[in-house]
């Protein structure tokens, strides 16, 4: 259970766009997540290097949070490391199959009004939701 | 080199917002797809005000020539809504479901998330590399310039 917290999110989200547009206007690319670290390793030698310096940014971000806030992110996860195996197993090669995740298809695809994104975002949202309360029914909650 | 760097500054943006938004918490994530239970709509005003901006940034960019440090604009171009799409959809959400993590959050969360999260990128890279290094990864269709 957590808190509804619709300022913070909509600053957050407002970042995540400004980074998209961002990697748009100066590099000409999509911000899309799955894709961006799968190109890291898979794509052109030529168009690797600012994948990895994009997920050296995302992994440094919070750091320069922890610091300036001196206390970590919350990060609660339940799960069981078998279900987290399984899960991380699911979420790379779905992204890869649907052609995005979350950022590609839900900020980058639907914000230029993509169909696939459109449709890619209400399947993975429907079939998360349903996972989750299957989740819950499994171990009586 | 000024690619390297805008996509690093990109990146931190990228980073800061997800953990200013708390999406790198997996259960703030889970509470928002469970619909039927106590339900936190917060990462809906994530999304919508990532939309916003990206919607409004994109067509103003869009009316520059070129991008700054690169040639052209690489937009996805494929159109049909195929069996592969919904599948690879289907499949991510049942993943994000099981863990409230999804690929941004995951890699941003390596340095606070502890085994979990090497664990989950772990088993995402190699769900990468499955797809990647299988016939399915050939016939993709390469981004057209826009």
């Amino acid at each position: 259970m957590t808190e509804f917290t619709p300022v913070s999110a909509a600053i957050g989200g407002a970042l995540i766009g400004l980074s998209a547009v961002m990697l748009m206007a100066l590099n000409g690319r999509i911000a899309g997540i799955s894709g961006l670290f799968s190109g890291a390793f898979f794509s052109e030698a030529g168009d690797r290097a600012w994948r990895g310096f994009f997920l050296i940014g995302l992994v440094a971000a919070p750091l320069i949070y922890t610091l300036s806030r001196k206390a970590q992110p919350a990060f609660e996860i339940t799960s069981s490391l078998p279900v987290i195996i399984v899960a991380g197993l699911l979420v790379g090669f779905g992204t890869r199959l649907g052609s995005g995740c979350t950022s590609g298809h839900g900020v980058c695809g639907m914000s230029r009004l993509s169909v696939r994104s459109m449709a890619a975002v209400a399947l993975f949202m429907a079939s998360g939701a349903i996972t989750v309360a299957l989740a819950k029914l499994a171990v009586g909650g | 080199m000024r690619k390297n760097v805008s996509a690093l500054v990109a990146g931190l943006i990228f980073g800061l917002g997800l953990v200013i938004a708390e999406m790198v918490n997996p259960a703030k994530v889970l509470a928002f797809l469970d619909v039927s239970g106590h339900w936190d709509p917060s990462l809906a005003f994530v999304m919508g005000a990532a939309l916003i901006v990206t919607a409004v940034g994109y067509r103003l960019v869009w009316k520059m020539r070129q991008p700054v440090f690169a040639a052209a604009f690489i937009v996805p171009q494929t159109r049909e809504v195929d069996r592969r799409l919904a599948f690879g959809a289907v499949l991510f959400g049942i993943g994000w479901g099981l863990a409230g993590l999804c690929p941004g959050p995951a890699i941003a969360a390596l340095s606070f998330g502890g085994a979990p999260a090497w664990v989950f990128l772990g088993a995402m890279s190699a769900g990468v590399a499955m797809f990647d290094l299988s016939p399915l990864a050939a016939p993709r269709k390469q981004p057209v310039a826009a």
